[in-house]
């Protein structure tokens, strides 16, 4: 992919997500202190701690769904600054997936996928409808997509959410907790998706609790509690050994 | 539950319920039978008539604002009544218009980002749902219309418009023959452009390319009709008003008991629509905006194709119920005798004739009828915003 | 620096910072709220001259350039004081005893000052969700309240207290009486026509629904007509109510109709568990609806009632034309008094019944907002 002259001097870096020095503050509020993360191309990175750490709200950064006071996030070497036409560019290659899926009540499962390529992507129509079907089918419900998401469980709505997110052929996939709003018994069937999508390749951020997921699939593993980055690294070292003792308390209270 | 306890329990209750439904039976028959001896014997007494036969009986009273042929010495009660009928679909229609455009544009501004455009839209609404609708069209009535200088020192408004307590005069349009061309041009304009939207939409269906059909709709609309107004020579005149020693001649007028209950029923509805409009928006979660963002639509397209329609859908009941107060609401007109069918045929003809049952029969299906269309007009178009899932 | 960056352990915590001054306190807000955007500070801007337009001649007129007392009309004429008088408090004064009695005779006005407090201890009593033995409240609200009052206000020679004929009645008055009696009775009608719409007996659905549905259809005016002109036709003449009376038995149908409305929504918000635990424990039909449904029902939809009443009031101003006295009518009577005859002695009459029922509707409205905020603090609960 061919870089226009961002905020980066000119120099194309190698990373997917780039941010530095990010502070954010709802009022009085300090949310982000100091992040400082960089994510290669292709990297896995899930994003556990505490709830109220900042992780949704760092995540939301990436593709400015949030606006922060101080520093800088860097997506795809597109420089995010108040630029709307930088927004739309890194929000159309940056997919992201729902806590409460977020699918289109009025809208079919299929025209929830075909939304963005036809209106976004300005693809005909039924070019965009091969596409979806494409991806209803790896997420296995194409038989799904004459139907209103109402009739579908919660398990396949969040399928379908990341069928809609991949029509847009993302370089980036963002998960906000994507599975804390489903019933227990329907949590396998999104995550197996996300395993086989981590087969692909794709860059992925996925903030959840389902340290399973992140034992099998990440690269690396982020730990945020009260705004900050505790600490980073990877899955074994992380589950093994934690170094900090935030870390540690946090890791047995959730799995034990 | 075993059955042998229910069963006697069943029947004792379904005795106690037939009992209870011929009661009420009995009692409003005894009611309507009781009435109905009464007001025969009444009517007897005081001399009048039944039936419907006053209907074709010459009406021989004067109506200030008719849409139709009306002579008081030779048009009939019918007559009157359709005349009536009209004015009242007159500032109802006009008033569902208005109202509505303004009641979305407050209801928008009430969500306003902007603190003090969202202030002055909150105060708006309170101020206006607060105070009973009858006091304010007596207000814009007597206290702003009726206080208006008189005839003879009319205020004249540029353009040729006089204003004064006997109401707004304005020049009337004379359209000289070549005007058809124009009508014609605009009409061609319209379905042209009609077509043009549909063209468009099945080319983004082949091709992808976003249908961008406003300049086009401008051209056909607006551009067109008035080429061929130009070139057709200009075929429209005014009569223009012109104060006389008594009255003022020529020009149309509309009449101040008009404007002001359109006035105030737009103000009041518009009020109320604002809230319903509001509600609507709100009822659309955060995150279907979001959703849309993080998809890469811009915020236009995530209005058009995201909130709306589904905002729509749940303004549109609450919305027709709006509408059918309003229409309801007009029959206030009688207040300040702006001749709606209330004025008219509840307040005129009952008083002429003395037939009060028939008049307020009828004056009651009438509304219950205009009610009965409206619902169902809503009802249709509810269904063309897609009240499909759920 | 890129190695380092993969692994990563934060040593101390970082500095929790204030934040930045243009985003957070007066500036932040002022910023955020009025002038984020150039088209944000441009509505700032207009709306900023529309109140500097519109409120300070709303101000002179009320208060600034208001004319307080007078004996006349000469006191509220331009002047050389007061070139452009505003408001006429004066004529308000002069006439205030008429607005809030009508002609009730003076000596007896005692009665309807009585009926005020009687009738504000009850609201207060009900209103106040907090206050002790609400169902006794209600009682006395809905029973005794009523039969006092009818005792109060009309008269009984028996007990000393002289006939005064509704004829005599007027303003105030003859506007909270017409307001009280349609809440009084809406409400147990109300509940009766959703009950019956409800019923599982086809006759008393049947009818509570036509009631219901073409009360709603027709304009309360020509219910007031119907009321006023029908009513006397069809009861023989010796019992042909008076004037008062026939306004007052159109607005009860007609608001109890609205309520029916409001209460079935309220009905309808209780889930089926209720009614089915309700039968398990065998509790007969009254007893069911009066000890479990109907206290919920009320209570999640009181918001809707108030607001209910709130459309009562203002709808009270539409015996006006059926040539009843009540407030906005001994209005219009006063503003055509010759003795006060000036050009802003209607603009004055309508800002003062304006004044009067926004008051009373808007407190209603935050009352209803309080209990609507209150009980869904309650339900997340």
């Amino acid at each position: 992919m061919t870089n226009p002259s961002s905020g980066t001097d000119g120099e194309k870096t190698g990373w997917a997500v780039e941010i530095s020095a990010l502070n954010k503050w709802y009022g009085d509020f300090h949310v982000l202190r100091d992040i400082n993360l960089t994510v290669a191309r292709g990297e896995r990175i899930v994003i556990c701690g505490p709830s109220g750490g900042g992780k949704s709200t760092m995540l939301r950064c990436i593709n400015r769904l949030e606006d922060w006071q101080r520093g800088r996030v860097v997506v795809d070497g597109k420089d995010l600054t108040d630029d709307p036409k930088q927004i739309l560019a890194v929000r159309r290659d940056v997919g992201m997936v729902f806590q409460q899926f977020n699918l289109f009540p009025h809208l079919t499962v299929l025209e929830n996928c075909t939304l963005a390529p036809i209106w976004v992507r300005h693809m005909p129509k039924k070019d965009a409808e091969e596409l979806a079907m494409r991806f209803l089918r790896r997420v296995r419900i194409p038989e799904q997509a004459q139907k209103y998401p109402v009739r579908l469980s919660g398990g396949q709505q969040q399928r379908v959410a990341i069928a809609r997110a991949l029509c847009m052929s993302p370089n980036i996939m963002l998960f906000d907790e994507p599975t804390s709003a489903l019933d227990p018994e329907m949590v396998k069937e999104v995550l197996d998706t996300m395993v086989e999508l981590a087969g692909d390749g794709i860059t992925m951020l996925v903030v959840t609790h389902e340290m399973g997921f992140a034992r099998q699939v990440a690269d690396r593993i982020i730990f945020m509690a009260e705004g900050q980055i505790v600490e980073i690294n990877e899955p074994k070292a992380f589950f093994e050994h934690p170094q900090h003792e935030r870390t540690r308390l946090f890791l047995q209270q959730i799995l034990h | 539950m075993s059955k042998m306890l229910q069963l006697p329990l069943r029947s004792r209750q379904q005795w106690a319920s037939i009992a209870l439904q011929a009661a009420l039976v009995v009692v409003i028959g005894g009611l309507a039978y009781g009435a109905f001896i009464n007001a025969a014997d009444n009517l007897a007494k005081a001399h009048i008539a039944s039936g419907f036969r006053f209907w074709d009986n010459t009406a021989g009273f004067d109506i200030s604002q008719t849409l139709i042929g009306y002579s008081p010495s030779t048009s009939t009660f019918g007559r009157a009544f359709w005349v009536g009928l009209l004015n009242t679909l007159l500032v109802a229609s006009l008033g569902i218009v208005l109202a509505t455009a303004l009641g979305f544009t407050i209801g928008i501004a009430r969500l306003s980002r902007n603190w003090l455009v969202a202030r002055l839209a909150g105060g708006y609404v309170e101020l206006i749902r607060n105070v009973p609708l009858l006091l304010q069209i007596l207000f814009w009535y007597n206290a702003v219309l009726k206080s208006l200088p008189d005839l003879h020192s009319s205020i004249s408004i540029s353009g040729g418009a006089f204003l004064n307590n006997r109401g707004l005069f304005l020049p009337r349009p004379e359209f000289a023959d070549k005007f058809d061309y124009v009508a014609a041009a605009l009409v061609f304009g319209i379905v042209a452009t009609l077509a043009v939207r549909i063209w468009a939409r099945r080319r983004q269906e082949r091709t992808g390319q976003p249908p961008r059909t406003l300049s086009f709709a401008f051209g056909l609309i607006v551009v067109l009709p008035l080429l061929v107004f130009f070139a057709a020579g200009a075929p429209l005149s005014f009569s223009f008003p012109e104060v006389g020693r008594f009255n003022i001649r020529g020009g149309t007028e509309i009449l101040p008991e008009f404007a002001a209950l359109l006035v105030a029923l737009t103000i009041y509805t518009a009020a109320f629509i604002a809230e319903v409009v509001r509600a609507g928006i709100l009822a659309v979660s955060q995150g279907q905006t979001e959703a849309a963002q993080a998809l890469g639509l811009r915020s236009g397209s995530t209005l058009r194709l995201v909130v709306v329609p589904q905002a729509m859908r749940v303004i549109v009941p609450p919305l027709t119920s709006q509408y059918l107060n309003l229409i309801k609401n007009s029959s206030l007109a009688v207040a300040i005798g702006y001749p709606d069918l209330v004025q008219v045929f509840a307040g005129s003809v009952l008083n002429i004739t003395g037939q009060a049952v028939e008049v307020i029969a009828i004056t009651m299906a009438v509304y219950l009828f205009l009610s009965l269309v409206t619902s169902l007009l809503m009802n249709l178009y509810g269904r063309t915003v897609g009240i499909v899932e759920r | 620096m890129v190695a380092a960056d993969r692994i990563y352990l934060r040593e101390a915590p970082a500095k929790l910072l204030p934040a930045p001054v243009a985003s957070t306190g007066v500036v932040g807000w002022v910023r955020a709220n009025l002038f984020s955007s150039p088209g944000n500070i441009a509505l700032t801007i207009i709306c900023a001259a529309l109140i500097v337009w519109i409120v300070p001649p709303l101000l002179r007129f009320f208060f600034f350039d208001a004319v307080w007392s007078g004996a006349d009309r000469e006191a509220c004429l331009p002047s050389a004081q007061n070139p452009e008088p505003g408001a006429c408090w004066a004529f308000i004064r002069a006439w205030s005893s008429y607005f809030t009695y009508g002609f009730y005779p003076l000596g007896e006005r005692w009665r309807v000052d009585l009926f005020f407090f009687l009738l504000a201890f009850g609201i207060a009593w009900l209103a106040w969700l907090g206050a002790p033995r609400r169902d006794i409240g209600a009682i006395y609200f809905f029973i005794v309240l009523p039969i006092l009052s009818y005792v109060l206000l009309s008269g009984v020679p028996i007990i000393g207290l002289p006939d005064v004929p509704t004829s005599l009645w007027g303003g105030i008055l003859v506007t909270i009486v017409v307001a009280t009696v349609g809440i009084v009775a809406s409400l147990p009608l109300g509940i009766l026509l959703a009950l019956g719409r409800r019923s599982e007996m086809p006759a008393v659905r049947l009818f509570s629904v036509t009631f219901i549905e073409f009360v709603r259809g027709v304009p309360l005016i020509t219910v007031l007509f119907m009321a006023s002109v029908m009513l006397p036709l069809f009861v023989p003449d010796r019992l042909a109510p008076d004037k008062l009376v026939r306004a007052l038995i159109g607005v009860a149908l007609f608001a109890s109709a609205y309520m029916a409305e409001v209460v079935r929504g309220g009905l309808l918000s209780i889930p089926r568990g209720q009614y089915e635990a309700a039968q398990a424990l065998a509790l007969p039909y009254w007893r069911m609806m009066a000890l479990v449904i109907l206290p919920q029902a009320l209570r999640v939809t009181l918001p809707n009632i108030v607001n209910t009443f709130i459309g009562l009031f203002k709808d009270t101003t539409l015996v006006f034309i059926v040539g009843i006295f009540d407030f906005l009518r001994t209005i219009e009577a006063a503003r055509g008094d010759p003795h006060w005859a000036t050009p802003i002695t209607s603009v004055t009459g309508y800002a003062f019944a304006a004044v009067f029922y926004f008051v009373c509707c808007y407190g209603m409205s935050r009352y209803s907002r309080n209990v609507e905020a209150r009980l869904a603090r309650a339900h997340r609960r």
